[in-house]
């Protein structure tokens, strides 16, 4: 085709080459109106400072705290010994001693003002293998353990930690009272510690220890697996383990710590533990009432979310229900009924579910009693719009048929119209009571009962984020399940089940208004 | 057969009334279904009810002669005091306490002009749903492509996508808004993160099917003359799918005007938070002027997100998807 053919055809159909200005340049007039209100947003709410500001050492922490713990021995330099604490909630019970801590125990000496406190290291005095440099040796284990003497000051001869090494992941600390040795693959470095006074590096530090001052703290990464901090006067490690701690029982259970075969075993067979009742409801008692993760307290949460869900679903369709016939232009013939009936549904729908939820909150006390009726009113709103809109739609010749035979209004009703809307009706409550599930979480938030409260607690500390993804996933779970029980039943409803496509689409019915299909 | 005694029917053969029989067991087993369905929905309200009313704070018949009182308890102090407090206006009952405060939180333009501090957090709250729409919209523009089965030969990469959406979809955003909360201090940003994820998720969805409704003519003649695959999309199928995007747009900006206002409730700024906060401290004229500018804020959207709507693509535009 050459250019006099191309200026031929363009001759003849002006109308397809030569479009008005808007048609022609309206994409691209979008996309510059998209970008400058980008820009505008941008500026509103001062993007970018806020992402300058951010902490994103936090984010990768929290995230890595949804699937992990961290456990956190600090090792507080004494004179001539050491001494371990673990933080006073820990995740190891009530008397730690983790294998990843190794500790060398010797003799000391050491001076005691007034009452002597009680023996510092009580722990199994194990000798391990660990021999750090220039610890002293411990020749006489057969020392009198913690000599209370009722005089001043005095010298008492002790059984102490006089050296510790922390395993993290690929590397690790050997902490002696003078000197600290950190190790992180190949390369390692010491610190020589004055107490009290100063941290100091003997070699340059790597990238993954980082120091801000000569002399001041030092910060050691072992990426996702730990981190430590060497202080002037102790040694704080984080070693982070995956999965939820004391998920099933927590550490005041009696069945802490123990293999899941033992705690069948127990279950079943074992001996009375609490004789006033079995095992088997002590175990479960334990199990609801574990007081890290409450998992009684979150099943009776989401079980709320759930029933507000479909307590509110249900109302709302019941009452909307013969509303919409009030509202539908063709089944009631008065233009008053109609108007003022439609005005109701608007108003229901537009004063937002936060605001209803908020009111309801103020007037049935926190719990799900709010909820409910806040997803009732909203939701008679939007169903009845969508239920006399559905109405509106049908086909007419069924009600002159069953009129033409002499029926009475109310038959009509019944034969003529029901048949067409009920499929659609239930299809429209089905997708709102899926839709609700997922908002009755949000509206729990601010009291209204469920779930959203708890999640919403437990994100404000900023330290229980396991138990906040435990939720999510609980969350999605129900919201997973009732989508697809939902989605089965619409199918089923309109007639679809057992004919679809490989990829199982899930058509929205026809008839069904948008706002239906997108919440 | 008692019915049968005045209209006596024609006896039917055995293979009528083989069928005979056939139907009215159908029948009855049809009727079982509908009670027993019936029966168990009540059975379930009813033990949901039970379930709600035990674990609320309050119980619902003790509590339901007090409702309407906190609408008594919104009186002001006279009928002109909400609109002071809209507009900004100083009370005549200023006595220095938050309640009467309402020239604080002008935001000035000039030296003299200023918007009121509802007003600006209403602006705050629409800019924060339409700018997450906007970005939504557009990740799930991207996104619904893969998605889709007429143009994305890839199963895995479908099936992936497909995933990725419903995962994002359902994520609950209150999470999402938290996690950022807890990252960015206080401000609208982390409620624009949590509704623009939603919103790929929902908006993805929609957009994929609407490809998958697509007319594949135009792309079938694009690819006879070797467009490559950017072109086909871009040109077979982007300007068909248009005009039904823009309006699921505008559809999921009304929704999100709502979620971004009850994020705002928590903690997420934007008028949702000076309702709870003046709900809570029993602000009465603060408290209607807020509902007052939050319904008709809402009445507007939703008019105007229709009228636009219908002009981009008339009332069948949504008949799609059930043939």
């Amino acid at each position: 085709m050459n250019a006099a053919a191309i200026n031929d055809i363009a001759a003849r159909h002006p109308d397809a080459f030569r479009r008005s200005l808007w048609k022609r340049y309206a994409v691209p007039i979008g996309i510059l109106l998209c970008i400058l209100y980008t820009f505008y947003c941008a500026w509103f709410f001062s993007i970018a400072t806020v992402l300058e500001k951010a902490n994103w050492n936090l984010a990768g922490a929290y995230l890595a705290d949804w699937v992990s713990y961290e456990i956190r021995p600090d090792i507080e330099f004494k004179d001539d010994y050491l001494t371990i604490d673990y933080s006073r909630f820990s995740k190891l019970g009530s008397n730690p001693d983790p294998d990843w801590v190794v500790k060398q125990m010797a003799v000391i000496e050491r001076r005691v003002d007034a009452a002597p406190a009680p023996a510092i290291a009580t722990n199994k005095s194990s000798q391990d293998s660990f021999m750090a440099p220039g610890a002293p040796t411990a020749e006489n284990p057969a020392a009198p353990l913690g000599q209370s003497a009722p005089a001043a000051p005095e010298t008492v001869r002790e059984n102490a930690v006089v050296a510790a090494t922390v395993t993290l992941g690929n590397g690790r600390i050997a902490i002696t009272p003078n000197l600290v040795t950190v190790t992180r693959g190949a390369e390692s470095v010491i610190f020589d510690i004055a107490k009290d006074s100063s941290v100091t590096p003997r070699t340059p530090l790597p990238d993954w220890i980082e120091q801000r001052r000569p002399g001041s703290t030092a910060y050691v990464s072992f990426d996702f697996l730990g981190r430590a901090e060497v202080q002037n006067d102790e040694v704080v490690a984080w070693r982070r383990f995956f999965g939820w701690a004391n998920f099933v029982f927590d550490t005041n259970s009696p069945f802490w710590g123990k293999p899941f075969g033992e705690v069948a075993s127990l279950i079943v067979s074992g001996a009375r533990i609490d004789p006033s009742r079995s095992n088997a409801a002590l175990a479960w008692d334990n199990i609801l009432n574990n007081a890290e993760w409450q998992h009684g307290d979150v099943w009776l949460k989401l079980l709320q979310t759930i029933v507000m869900a479909f307590v509110g679903t249900v109302l709302a369709s019941i009452v909307a229900f013969p509303l919409a016939f009030l509202a539908a232009r063709n089944v009631t013939p008065s233009r008053i009924a109609n108007q003022v009936t439609k005005r109701f549904f608007d108003f229901l729908r537009s004063v937002d579910m936060l605001i209803w939820a908020l009111f309801f909150t103020r007037g049935f006390g926190p719990g799900p009693l709010a909820g409910m009726s806040a997803i009732f009113f909203t939701d008679t709103g939007t169903l009845g719009k969508l239920y006399s809109e559905a109405l509106e739609n049908i086909d007419d010749k069924q009600r002159e048929g069953i009129r033409s035979v002499g029926a009475t209004p109310a038959m009509v009703q019944r034969y003529g119209v029901l048949p067409q809307v009920l499929p659609v009706f239930l299809s429209q409550s089905l997708y709102f009571w899926e839709s609700n599930t997922r908002s009755a979480t949000i509206i729990g938030a601010v009291g209204a009962g469920g779930i959203g409260l708890k999640l919403w607690e437990a994100m404000r500390t900023n330290t229980n984020w396991a138990n906040v993804f435990y939720m999510v996933v609980l969350i999605l779970l129900v919201v997973f399940i009732f989508d697809n029980i939902s989605s089965y039943l619409r199918r089923k409803l309109m007639g679809t089940v057992g004919n679809g496509n490989d990829e199982r689409r899930e058509r929205a019915p026809a008839g069904l208004p948008p706002a239906a299909q997108i919440a | 057969m008692s019915a049968t005694d005045v209209y006596r029917a024609p006896a039917l053969s055995p293979e009528g009334a083989t069928v005979e029989r056939h139907w009215r067991d159908l029948a009855a087993r049809r009727r079982l279904y509908t009670i027993g369905g019936l029966v168990f929905l009540l059975l379930a309200l009813s033990g949901s009810l039970w379930f709600a009313n035990e674990t609320n704070a309050g119980k619902f018949f003790d509590r339901l002669p007090h409702v309407a009182d906190f609408f008594g308890e919104l009186k002001p102090r006279d009928w002109f005091d909400p609109v002071r407090a809209l507009f900004d206006l100083p009370s005549p009952y200023d006595d220095g306490s938050l309640k009467f405060d309402y020239p604080e939180g002008r935001v000035y333009l000039t030296q003299n002009i200023y918007i009121p501090e509802y007003f600006h957090r209403m602006i705050e709250t629409l800019n924060i749903a339409l700018f997450s729409t906007l970005v939504g919209s557009t990740f799930g523009f991207l996104l619904c492509f893969l998605a889709a089965g007429n143009i994305t030969a890839n199963r895995w990469l479908r099936f992936a996508t497909r995933r990725f959406l419903e995962i994002v979809r359902a994520f609950p955003e209150i999470v999402i808004a938290g996690f950022f909360l807890a990252i960015f201090s206080l401000g609208p940003v982390p409620a624009i993160i949590a509704v623009s994820i939603h919103t790929i998720g929902a908006l993805g969805k929609m957009f994929f099917e609407v490809v998958e409704n697509a007319d594949m003519k135009p792309e079938e003649g694009l690819r006879a003359v070797g467009a490559n695959w950017v072109e086909r999309v871009w040109f077979g199928i982007v300007p068909q799918v248009l005009p039904n995007f823009m309006s699921y747009f505008l559809l999921r900006f009304e929704i999100n005007v709502r979620a971004s206002t009850i994020l705002g409730a928590v903690g997420a700024g934007g008028i949702g938070e000076s309702l709870r906060l003046s709900i809570g401290r029993g602000h009465e004229a603060k408290t209607i002027a807020i509902v007052f500018l939050l319904f008709c804020t809402i009445v507007a959207v939703d008019q105007f997100s229709a009228w636009l709507r219908h002009r981009l693509v008339g009332r069948q535009a949504f008949a799609y998807g059930g043939e």
